[in-house]
């Protein structure tokens, strides 16, 4: 890429005279000094290096992803993801008449990262479109690599849940069963049942009341919503397999379902705070199963682990800076420990609510892989530092007081647009520049 | 010869100088109604209706409107008849008038009308002025039922209210805000590339 600019810079138009300024250099051009325009020392590091690397670090979340939805819920759409969007890429650059790009990689990753962001055994044309979207709107229309203002994974996942709201936001519980990644046994029913139970009656009269608007059953979604809640409630105290009892009973009710989705850990702990009934102790169990994946959410998110062994990789090697994710996950852990909902700041208690936040939802996922994105992130380090506090107070307040239990994907993409802006303030001071008096 | 002058002037209205794809005004109300067939031609009409009308009036009185204050003078007219418009709505079609709401009244500042009357009423007689109005207005109708019928379809899989392809999951972005603006954006790009296209054949020709 340099080397093509410098000699676009020799070669352009008007520069005769520095084309012969060039010739007479080269003329006393002895043979063991080699004269060129600046930068004088490049990177062995590529795009397509640094792609590799980046789909290298994401392969421990894929892994867990299959391990933990399966693989015809995981790795179908990561794999259909994928194709999608390097078919896209092929066929932008075909239209543009612009040179191949899809050997640099950078479709891959896109493709993954789409994926990833999508809730399991999500119909495949939908994660296709996402990826589509994600790559011929968000990349290719603003001139492809570098071109794009905002991460073109996380628009693709802003379209569809703009446009599917329902089948975007039903959560699959994982194959072993958990339903929420709460251990519910560990809850006095009394507290926490009512709000697991509005939790999981709401989510799974979500996708009735989008049905019974087409197959004009208003009725079945009152019915079906109370014997989910009925039976969700009864479950909260019997603990065992809410799932299996919950998918009985809503198939008994109605047949206008087609899947049952459960609360995410998010939306269970809003929930749980909004009706002011947050104990650290029913949350703390869970937090194990929050780290190592198995709770219900999107494809890539799953694991805490997994992102913090890729995230951590990417970081040694540094195709990312550190201070991103930093900054990202301490702001949150920060602001939710100052809310964390026991009055007390400095018990292990207290620990809790924070520690359940940045394990649960895409908080691991957005800070590592999508905040990083070299393209939409500032690239001075004090507004990297910025940019991460920015990304963790937004999702602070949309998980605490927004509408949506997760914010991770909009805290980026907010940021995203005010990436050029921190990068204009936090310019660093060009070294022997004089003060301005004033 | 009139009716030659006629059709150069409809082409000129809704090819060389659309208000929406060429000269990029009035994209607010455009892409506020263009979520549904029905409304986008309502408003491409009403909006014809008032440029017309308006236009001719402009160019009427022109002569004796002080040039510090036309502006304003403009903007009296153009009222006048979105309230004349307005009462129409909503006496003769009232659900037309529950779908576009606040936007009949917002013609008023609709950039179109201002814009015409501005460039083109002020300096000519009524009758270029009448048919000036008509052919914009043209203008603005095409482009609204372009723009609609593309988000009507993919927003909610219809057209005039009815189903088009069963069993095609609609998109309901493009039913909202962001929608309007991506469907503009294409519309846009592909009248682009087909100027564009027809540049690059008059230079080799």
């Amino acid at each position: 890429m340099n080397t093509e600019a410098s000699k676009a810079q020799a070669g352009a138009p008007g520069g005769g005279a520095a084309a012969d300024a060039t010739k007479a250099v080269r003329a006393f051009d002895p043979p063991f000094l080699h004269l060129s325009t600046p930068p004088h020392i490049r990177s062995s590091l590529t795009v397509s290096k640094v792609m590799l690397a980046v789909i290298a670090a994401m392969t421990p979340a894929l892994a867990a992803s299959v391990v933990f939805f399966g693989v015809e819920a995981a790795l179908f759409p990561i794999l259909v993801c994928i194709a999608a969007a390097v078919a896209t890429e092929c066929v932008a650059n075909l239209i543009l008449r612009k040179r191949q790009s899809i050997g640099d990689l950078s479709a891959i990753v896109t493709g993954i990262l789409v994926a990833f962001n999508l809730p399991p055994a999500l119909p495949l044309w939908m994660a296709a479109l996402g990826s589509v979207f994600a790559i011929a709107v968000a990349k290719m229309v603003f001139g492809g690599l570098g071109g794009n203002f905002i991460n073109p994974a996380l628009a693709g996942r802003a379209f569809l849940v703009a446009s599917y709201p329902a089948p975007m936001t039903s959560y699959p519980p994982t194959l072993y069963g958990s339903v929420n990644g709460l251990a519910i046994k560990a809850a006095a029913p009394d507290t926490l049942s009512d709000a697991v139970s509005s939790a999981t009656s709401t989510s799974v009269s979500t996708p009735a009341v989008a049905d019974s608007l087409t197959s004009a059953i208003g009725a079945a979604a009152d019915s079906l919503a109370d014997t989910a809640a009925l039976a969700a409630g009864k479950l909260a105290a019997a603990a065992s397999s809410v799932a299996d009892t919950v998918s009985a009973a809503a198939a008994s009710a109605t047949s206008a379902i087609d899947a049952v989705s459960s609360a995410t850990p998010l939306y269970v702990i809003k929930h749980v705070f909004a009706a002011n009934a947050y104990r650290p102790g029913d949350f703390s169990p869970a937090l194990k199963d929050l780290f190592f994946g198995n709770v219900g959410g999107c494809i890539g998110e799953t694991s805490a682990l997994a992102l913090l062994i890729g995230g951590i990789f990417l970081i040694s090697i540094r195709a990312i800076d550190f201070r991103i994710p930093f900054a990202y996950i301490f702001t949150v852990f920060t602001l939710f420990w100052l809310a964390n909902g026991t009055g007390a700041f400095f018990t292990v208690e207290s620990l809790i609510a924070p520690t359940f936040h940045i394990l649960a939802g895409g908080l691991f996922l957005g800070a590592f892989f999508m905040a990083t994105d070299p393209v939409t992130s500032p690239i001075t380090p004090m507004g990297r530092l910025l940019f991460g506090i920015g990304c963790g107070a937004l999702t602070f307040t949309i998980r605490k007081y927004g509408g949506y239990p997760e914010g991770v994907s909009f805290s980026i993409l907010l940021m995203n647009l005010v990436a050029p802006l921190i990068d204009r303030c936090t310019r660093p001071k060009i070294y022997g520049e004089v003060k301005k008096h004033g | 010869m009139a009716s030659v002058s006629l059709v150069k002037e409809i082409k000129r209205g809704v090819i060389t100088e659309n208000p929406i794809l060429i000269l990029a005004l009035g994209l607010c109300p455009s892409l506020a109604v263009s979520t549904s067939v029905k409304n986008g031609l309502g408003m491409g009409l009403a909006a014809t209706f008032v440029l017309a009308f308006s236009n001719v009036i402009i160019s009427i009185i022109k002569g004796w409107i002080p040039d510090k204050v036309r502006i304003p003078c403009f903007i009296v007219v153009i009222a006048t008849f979105v309230s004349i418009l307005q009462l129409l709505i909503k006496a003769y079609v009232p659900l037309l008038d529950e779908q576009l709401g606040i936007f009949i009244p917002l013609i008023v500042v609709n950039c179109i009308i201002l814009g015409r009357a501005e460039a083109f009423a002020s300096k000519n007689n009524p009758m270029r002025s009448l048919v000036d109005g008509f052919v914009m207005g043209l203008g603005f109708t095409v482009s609204l039922l372009i723009l609609s019928c593309i988000r009507e379809f993919l927003g909610s899989n219809k057209l005039w209210d009815l189903l088009v392809v069963p069993n095609f999951k609609p998109m309901t972005a493009m039913i909202l805000a962001p929608g309007g603006f991506f469907a503009i954006a294409f519309v846009m790009g592909v009248v682009n590339w087909v100027r564009g296209w027809k540049k690059k054949e008059v230079k080799k020709a």
